[in-house]
């Protein structure tokens, strides 16, 4: 094969989220690696959640991304174990995420992962304040929850601790 | 007893998979209905949201129950194509969604059993099921969470909230029982190392729930005459008019995509 699998990584780790759409793939930790078995190219992702809808759309700028180096042959596969986290996010994806507005996850060894009493700080991801409340559980996607802050009185997502 | 029953312990397999299958999709079909209903926006979002989940969950276990299958059909197969007695989900999520007392209670049960069932299926021999329940635990924790918290709010709420989940809780109890039986297909798996022993899983269930039912000042239901049935095919007639929805267009379109 001509091309190598660093080099397919690199292409594939341009690919970006398309509802944060300035985290790439590789950032947010669903691209896994690349392997090369004879002439074909393997491609191992992992889901953030189960039913999210970006993962199709991912695969498809994944599959564009590889034709348009000239790969035909290919396979992407989908990884469960170990399950995604958002620990595997990189440092330079969280910094992007809270430059977008989005207040980026906690790290999940800092989070008491008990059924209630749990208490986070979020950050508000415009004023910097952590007088935020929690609005809903649930956001705009299944990574994300709905707060808001307090002394700025904007609203904002919080990106999940999973 | 109804379904398809083999003694080949392939079948078993098969038959337990589609079992946990057909629990995430009808449920997450009943919480669909939800779409654009919800009382307020961020509850009809977040109904959506868990719904999302369960599917995606339910894709897992048919996909990989169309690699365990020897037939060769696809994972579209399963749910767009087998009839109501071959559908093996809990009575209790195909149960209408009446009003939000009873939607939550239906939740709030299901995920109870959920977070037990998912944490003891990480001991599993099959690996696949492992990297399955280890993704699934993680949004089922969030999910009880979710309505651990409305059980509360209602029944530690006003007089007509708390009577409303308390009469949902009662009515649905019944279907609870079901959880911790064992079929035929079930005990063959178990002997091998690779179904979780449902029927070992009531006393912390019962735990659970009950710690939830006492911050909501609810009363546990002392039924104990349960209603059985759906693992092995046998309905309430509320099967029928969900598949009846989810599987029209696949039936008089096969093969249709988007």
């Amino acid at each position: 094969m001509a091309i190598s699998k660093e080099a397919i990584y690199k292409t594939l780790s341009t690919v970006v989220d398309p509802e944060i759409p300035v985290i790439t793939i590789e950032e947010l930790g669903i691209l896994k690696n690349v392997e090369i078995e004879g002439d074909k190219v393997i491609v191992f992702i992992t889901p953030t959640y189960s039913g999210c809808p970006a993962m199709n759309m991912i695969e498809l700028e994944m599959r564009t991304a590889l034709l348009a180096e000239g790969i035909q042959k290919f396979e992407i596969k989908t990884v469960l174990f170990p399950p995604w986290t958002t620990d595997w996010i990189s440092d330079s994806g969280l910094q992007k995420m809270k430059a977008f507005g989005i207040a980026p996850p906690e790290k999940t060894s800092r989070s008491k992962r008990v059924l209630f009493g749990e208490t986070i700080n979020v950050e508000c991801p415009q004023c910097g304040s952590t007088n935020t409340e929690m609005v809903s559980r649930f956001g705009s996607t299944a990574c994300k929850a709905m707060y808001r802050c307090l002394d700025c009185k904007e609203p904002f997502d919080y990106f999940k601790c999973l | 007893m109804v379904g398809r029953m083999s003694t080949s312990s392939e079948n078993s397999k098969l038959n337990y998979i589609l079992h946990l299958a057909d629990n995430s999709l009808i449920l997450g079909q009943r919480l669909g209905e939800w779409c654009g209903h919800g009382p307020v926006l961020e509850q009809d979002i977040a109904l959506t949201n868990i719904a999302l989940d369960l599917i995606g969950q339910a894709r897992y276990f048919y996909q990989y129950a169309a690699l365990t299958d020897n037939r060769g059909k696809s994972e579209d197969h399963y749910p767009y194509f087998r009839g109501e007695r071959e559908f093996k989900n809990f009575l209790l999520l195909e149960q209408p969604n009446m009003d939000w007392a009873y939607t939550m209670a239906r939740q709030f049960y299901y995920d109870s059993y959920c977070f037990v069932m998912y944490t003891e299926m990480l001991k599993s021999k099959d690996e696949q099921l492992v990297s399955i329940a280890s993704k699934a635990i993680k949004e089922v924790s969030y999910h009880l969470k979710y309505s651990s918290e409305w059980v509360i709010r209602m029944g530690d709420g006003t007089e007509e909230s708390h009577e409303k989940v308390q009469n949902a809780v009662n009515d649905l109890w019944e279907y609870c029982g079901e959880f911790f039986e064992t079929t035929q297909y079930e005990s063959e798996m178990i002997e091998q190392g690779i179904a979780v022993d449902a029927s070992k899983l009531k006393e912390k269930w019962l735990r659970s729930v009950g710690e939830i039912f006492n911050e909501a000042t609810l009363i546990m239901p002392e039924g104990k005459w349960f209603q059985t049935g759906g693992k092995e095919g046998v309905h309430t007639e509320n099967l029928g008019y969900i598949l009846t929805d989810l599987q029209y267009i696949q039936k008089t379109m096969p093969g249709l995509s988007w």
